[in-house]
């Protein structure tokens, strides 16, 4: 309940931070070459309160949040930016959920081989394979993707090109993924090292158990806690990663608004995207800390 | 087992996340798909402002005249219409049969209505100073006036009359455009400003909004109430937001497009090569353009150094070597092309290579310049590669004719209108003006001291009265000699470098028929048809 409570100022001054950020970038949402007169650029200064002072600007902002209203979107200026999100979230959450899936599964089980196999050619390759996954950036690694699957081989779609179905999403699923399978597979090895040489484990080896049963019943759950923790941490990374593979592959997610957002000076979309990532990635830490204490009952919180 | 349970969980989630979810419509098999680079900000005519706004508004809505598929005025809603002899009083006559989508007769009062929306200072209208010519709008739009006295009144059901306050020669042009459309007063009142949503949009055109997926599609389909719905052969129009030019083409390729907003610039002459005369290029109503900061050194009162700055350039060098799509070197500020008007051409535009650069230099040394002092200026443009390239090719240019070299600043867009907008730190920078209407005042206006859009700062009394006395001539011939005149006087000071003027480019499929290039770059929907035979 406390930690609950605690995520609201969090929550506050990322709001006001952003406000403030979002403002201070040269240029507004009404700028373009077709330069406006000055007394129909007054008009529209006045019809969306930008002439106001930013602190006035500021509470009105946050007195239509408290009453869950994100306003409308300067740009976009039929729609208001709850409908907008609400309609670009299907295909970030199909994204994200997907991409998180498959590094839960891929690094898990790339993880554990590497952990069984300790020093031999497997494990040095599984890890190789998870630096490059780390240190290769998504705006790197996405294009490089598309141009061997796609444009060489084409096995998988250039990008959303209407192809319905799910083969668009192999691409950008993977994409997103990989990172977080590099840092899953390490973090899995590391923890399942530790694990497999307890005493517990001796124990169960001694009893004649095989290693598929070891692993899967005794030291799985206790290898997966610092994955569980670096959950929270991984869903953030997949959101930022998000944005960068929805503008590449062109899909019409929230990432994409959210840069379209910031490069138009639309502050309420600007706003309201970066409310709705900070509520998600707030509650999500929220969601692993009490799953937390689910699995390991040692750590109970009161 | 509990791990192995929140596992289960989530893969469960994340198959049920892969699955279903909304696909765009496809529509009925005559839909036509055409693609769009952006979402239109508004279907509110009066809160609409980019092209690609105009574009949907127009299949959407019909005003008093409409443009025919070759870029000719036709009459649309009005008939007839009649101008006085002063040419300060139109009269526009409906035509019999005039409905909205919901049935209802369109009257004068929806077309009087309209405008003064347009005007009216509390909608905040982005176009509001496109009518000022009428009279007392200006005063409206500042708040002075009661919209009410606009010069804009339905003595009967089908008649709109207009009242002017100088002979604006351009003025059917200007009811070309989507802001002068007439509005559903009915649904206006009902929904107030959420009118244009599918559902509540009451529109007079040849389609209405069937739906409006944003960053998606945008879905048109026939009004049955239209006036000439009989002439549209297209049942429904699906305009498709790719962002990307590469997206589109392959959705092209792939047959899911009839027709695309662009061509990639990077895979020009491919794609040429691949659709031969799919791919349609037009000259289009736009200059682009390096202007110079007329308020600062060193180009303050330094017309020599401006015009050697300019002559230096190798504009056939650019449009044919570095961009290369069929764009047209620019020697004036107003586009070929443009009705009832013969751009005078720069002084320099009729001398060989050599000379102009010889010029040039001798120009360069009278200001003060020389190898040993040579010139410091910066150069802005925003962020994308064809500004780049087109800035390193002119940087080069300078470099070679007159030894200077200049400095490459690459800003963001919204950066460097700021910049361009206060004047501080901008030397040389980088823009385009398009036209809204097919007439030289569109472009000259710009350049008027007065304007908003004068990105220079360009201030002639000279240029400034030579377009006062064309506002007031009423014969056309007149007003054309005074135009040339204000725009000769303008190119010889050297405000800006026009570089070329730009082009439209689309790829249109085979199966199309009706498709007109023209000036504007309009393509109407209910102009085009596909071909009966498969």
């Amino acid at each position: 309940m406390l930690r609950i409570l605690g995520a609201i100022p969090t929550l506050l001054l990322v709001i006001a931070l952003a406000f403030l950020m979002v403002h201070a970038a040269p240029g507004g949402p009404f700028d373009d070459e077709r330069a406006l007169p000055a007394d129909v650029e007054a008009n529209i200064a006045a019809a969306y309160h930008l002439d106001e002072p930013l602190p006035q600007q500021f509470l009105r902002y946050m007195s239509g949040l408290l009453r869950g209203d994100l306003g409308p979107s300067y740009r976009y200026r039929d729609h208001s930016v709850g409908e907008l999100i609400g309609n670009a979230l299907p295909y970030s959450l199909k994204l994200g959920a997907m991409a998180m899936v498959l590094a839960l599964l891929t690094g898990v089980a790339a993880g554990t081989i590497a952990a069984l196999r300790q020093g031999t050619v497997l494990d040095k390759v599984v890890m190789g394979f998870s630096m490059t996954g780390i240190s290769i950036p998504v705006f790197v690694m996405a294009p490089v993707l598309v141009l061997f699957f796609a444009v060489k081989w084409q096995w998988l779609p250039v990008g959303w090109t209407g192809t319905t179905g799910m083969s668009r999403f192999v691409l950008p699923v993977i994409t997103l993924a990989l990172p977080q399978i590099a840092y899953i597979a390490r973090l899995t090895r590391a923890s399942m090292i530790d694990v497999l040489g307890r005493d517990f484990i001796r124990t169960a080896r001694a009893q004649g158990l095989g290693t598929a049963t070891v692993v899967r019943v005794h030291a799985l759950k206790p290898a997966m806690l610092p994955v569980l923790s670096y959950m929270g941490p991984a869903i953030a990374a997949i959101l930022t990663g998000s944005v960068v593979v929805e503008e590449i592959f062109g899909i019409p997610g929230v990432g994409q608004f959210f840069v379209r957002g910031a490069l138009n000076r639309d502050y309420t979309l600007v706003l309201g995207i970066v409310v709705f990532y900070a509520s998600l990635i707030v509650s999500l830490n929220l969601i692993v800390d009490i799953l937390y204490g689910a699995i390991d009952p040692r750590v109970r919180y009161r | 087992m509990k791990s192995l349970r929140i596992l289960g969980l989530f893969v469960f989630l994340g198959i049920v996340a892969a699955c279903g979810g909304a696909e765009q419509p496809a529509g009925p098999p005559d839909t036509l798909h055409r693609g769009t680079p952006s979402d239109p900000e508004s279907l509110d005519q009066h809160k609409a402002r980019s092209t690609q706004a105009a574009d949907v508004l127009r299949d959407l809505s019909e005003g008093l005249v409409s443009l025919s598929a070759t870029g000719e005025i036709v009459p649309a809603a009005a008939e007839r219409w009649e101008i006085s002899d002063d040419g300060l009083t139109y009269t526009f006559h409906l035509r019999d049969g005039l409905r909205w989508s919901n049935g209802e007769t369109v009257t004068a009062d929806h077309f009087v209505a309209g405008l003064r929306r347009l005007v009216d200072p509390s909608t905040a209208a982005f176009y509001a100073q496109f009518i000022v010519d009428i009279e007392n709008a200006a005063g409206i739009t500042t708040g002075d006036i009661p919209v009410s006295m606009l010069g804009a009144e339905a003595p009967d059901a089908r008649t709109v009359r207009l009242r002017l306050v100088q002979a604006t020669p351009y003025l059917i042009s200007l009811l070309t455009h989507p802001s002068t459309f007439p509005i559903h007063t009915g649904s206006l009142a009902e929904h107030g400003d959420g009118f244009a949503r599918p559902g509540k949009l009451v529109s007079n055109g040849a389609y209405t909004l069937e739906a409006w997926v944003p960053g998606s599609v945008v879905s048109l389909k026939r009004n049955e109430h239209y006036w000439n719905n009989a002439a549209t052969a297209i049942d429904a129009v699906n305009y498709h937001v790719l962002v990307q030019d590469t997206a589109e083409l392959n959705r092209y390729r792939a047959g899911e497009l009839h027709i695309t907003s662009t061509v990639p610039a990077e895979t020009f002459a491919q794609t040429r090569e691949d659709y031969g005369s799919q791919v349609h290029v037009a000259p289009y109503i736009g200059v682009y353009y390096y202007g110079f900061n007329l308020s600062k050194p060193p180009f303050k009162d330094n017309a020599a150094l401006r015009q050697a700055l300019s002559m230096a350039i190798d504009r056939e060098q650019l449009t044919d070597k570095v961009i290369g799509r069929g764009e047209a070197p620019a020697y004036s500020w107003v586009p070929g092309g443009v009705n009832n008007y013969e751009p005078p051409q720069s002084s320099f535009a009729a001398l060989s290579k050599d000379e102009r650069n010889q010029l040039a230099r001798r120009l360069y040394k009278e200001a003060g310049y020389s190898d040993e002092n040579p010139l410091s200026v910066e150069l802005r443009y925003n962020t994308s590669d064809l500004h780049r390239k087109i800035a390193v090719a002119v940087q080069s240019m300078w470099r070679e004719v007159l030894g200077f070299e200049a400095t490459l600043i690459n800003e963001e867009f919204q950066v460097l209108l700021s910049n361009i907008r206060d004047a501080e730190v901008t030397q040389v920078f980088r823009s385009s003006w398009m036209g809204d209407y097919n007439d030289a005042h569109a472009f000259l206006s710009v350049l008027q001291s007065e304007s908003a859009a004068n990105m220079p700062r360009y201030a002639s009394e000279e240029y400034n009265a030579l377009l006062e006395r064309a506002a007031a001539q009423v014969n056309p011939e007149q007003r054309k000699l005074y135009l040339e005149e204000a725009e000769r006087v303008m190119l010889a000071d050297h405000p800006v470098i026009p570089l070329y003027f730009f082009v439209a480019k689309h790829l249109v499929s085979p199966d199309l028929e009706g498709w007109g290039d023209n000036v504007l770059d309009y393509h109407y929907s209910q102009h085009l048809s596909f071909k009966a035979a498969r």
